[in-house]
């Protein structure tokens, strides 16, 4: 199982999605996958045509930046960051 | 007792302000749309929905809807993307129509998608592909700053396979079979500077159209003010009298055809209120002359913007008039422009304002 953190701007999106996900996936595009079957529209929130992730948005697998083909294993962190700054 | 719901678009979520018919007290609730970015909110009196355009910096862009004036919100892009092998990115959603439960939404880059399903699901209408100037205005480089795309939309309610799109920077086009074909309507508009194409070139800001005579539409324009008595096939300009030519509001009276309201701004950088004097400013006369309305607003040190959403009136016997500023003001008249009350402050700043009277 990996351990999928995800960011406040995200949750407040999707009904009874939490900031904290266990789930089994190869990838970080399978863990999109995964989340997105559960909570329709999620993959458009991180992803763009393409597919790849969208410019603001970071995503670490066991703190090493990400992109969508990288795997994730049994025991992996995945961080799931909003990363611009802004006022 | 019908309520008055003034639907308004800031850089930080939307905000509604409601009132009853006297529209003398106002009660805001919001921020909606969890603060992205809202860039034009409008009502759909036939499903009674509040539709929202709005593009995050984090999670791309969306329309939100509530379907019970605010209590709820949901969004949705499905289907809001262009294809990833056309090239084309969707940066922005920024503008909305509606017409009979379809729900128009104009892109950036230039795009219209349709709804017709509540805004749950889009599909792909128009890129206005042929056009005149289409060849560049997907060049991020060859487009102006805001980068708006499609920069409004505005239906015939007589026919609704007819409707009007705004490409920001370039002009009016007009399809008459529901966006199969397009016709440039820029014909007697002023530009000043060169243009390669005779038809298009044209920096339309904000085209409005009488309720009362569809023959009769008035736009703001870059460089000035334009009436049009033959439904855009032509243009004359009526900027006379008006303190400057530029300005991006607009709004017609529902019950005269002659009479319109534009907010000038300083054409600068700044593209504030001339002399930090606010004020709106009336024609009766289809443009051959201009009053100031100023009664209740600041007549000093208010440098305020009003972008090209940011100003709605009511279709009351007795029209009420808004508008909402750069800095997080609403302004309201009850009485047609004539006075004026500040009925809200200090709120992110303004994109739109849509005014819905709901019975």
């Amino acid at each position: 199982m990996a351990d999928v953190r995800l960011p406040s701007t995200l949750t407040p999106l999707f009904i009874g999605l939490p900031r904290r996900v266990e789930l089994e996936a190869a990838t970080v595009s399978d863990v999109i996958e995964r989340l997105d079957q559960e909570w329709p529209g999620f993959r458009d929130r991180l992803c763009e045509p393409g597919p790849s992730l969208r410019t603001h948005i970071h995503v670490y697998v066991d703190r090493e930046r990400a992109t969508l083909a990288t795997p994730v294993e049994n025991g992996s962190r995945v961080d799931v960051i909003a990363a611009i700054s802004g006022g | 007792m019908p309520r008055t719901l003034l639907l308004v678009g800031t850089r930080k979520g939307c905000f509604l302000l409601e009132s009853d018919e006297s529209r003398r007290k106002w009660e805001l609730r919001g921020p909606f749309c969890e603060g992205w970015p809202v860039y034009h909110a409008v009502h759909d009196p036939t499903s009674g929905a509040i539709y929202a355009a709005a593009a995050s910096e984090w999670h791309g862009s969306a329309v939100w809807r509530s379907r019970d004036l605010g209590e709820t919100w949901a969004l949705s892009s499905e289907g809001l993307a262009y294809d990833a092998e056309s090239g084309r990115k969707l940066s922005k959603v920024s503008t909305l129509a509606v017409d009979d439960g379809r729900v128009l939404v104009g892109v950036e880059a230039p795009g219209i998608f349709e709804s017709r399903d509540g805004a749950e699901t889009w599909s792909l209408l128009s890129t206005l592909e042929g056009q005149p100037g289409s060849e560049m205005w997907d060049d991020p480089a060859n487009q102006p700053p805001g980068h708006l795309g499609i920069s409004a939309l505005m239906f015939d309610r007589e026919s609704p396979s007819r409707f009007w799109a705004i490409v920001q920077g370039i002009g009016v086009f007009e399809t008459q079979d529901d966006a199969k074909s397009w016709t440039p309507r820029n014909r007697g508009l002023r530009a000043d500077w060169p243009r390669p194409h005779e038809e298009v070139g044209f920096c339309v800001h904000k085209l409005v159209r009488s309720p009362v005579d569809g023959k009769r539409m008035f736009q703001q324009n870059h460089v000035g003010m334009h009436r049009s008595d033959d439904e855009g096939h032509s243009w004359v300009e009526i900027t006379e009298g008006l303190p400057t030519e530029f300005g991006f509001a607009a709004a017609t009276h529902p019950h005269d055809r002659d009479t319109f309201y534009v907010v000038p701004l300083d054409p600068g950088h700044g593209r504030t209120m001339p002399e930090g004097h606010a004020a709106v400013w009336r024609t009766k006369n289809g443009g051959e002359s201009w009053q100031r309305l100023d009664r209740g607003l600041p007549e000093r040190d208010a440098y305020v913007g009003v972008l090209r959403e940011a100003m709605a009136i009511d279709a009351y016997d007795n029209p009420g008039l808004y508008f909402g500023t750069s800095t997080g003001q609403i302004f309201a008249s009850p009485d047609e422009g004539e006075t004026w009350d500040q009925i809200a402050d200090y709120l992110p700043a303004i994109s739109s304002v849509e005014v819905a009277v709901i019975d």
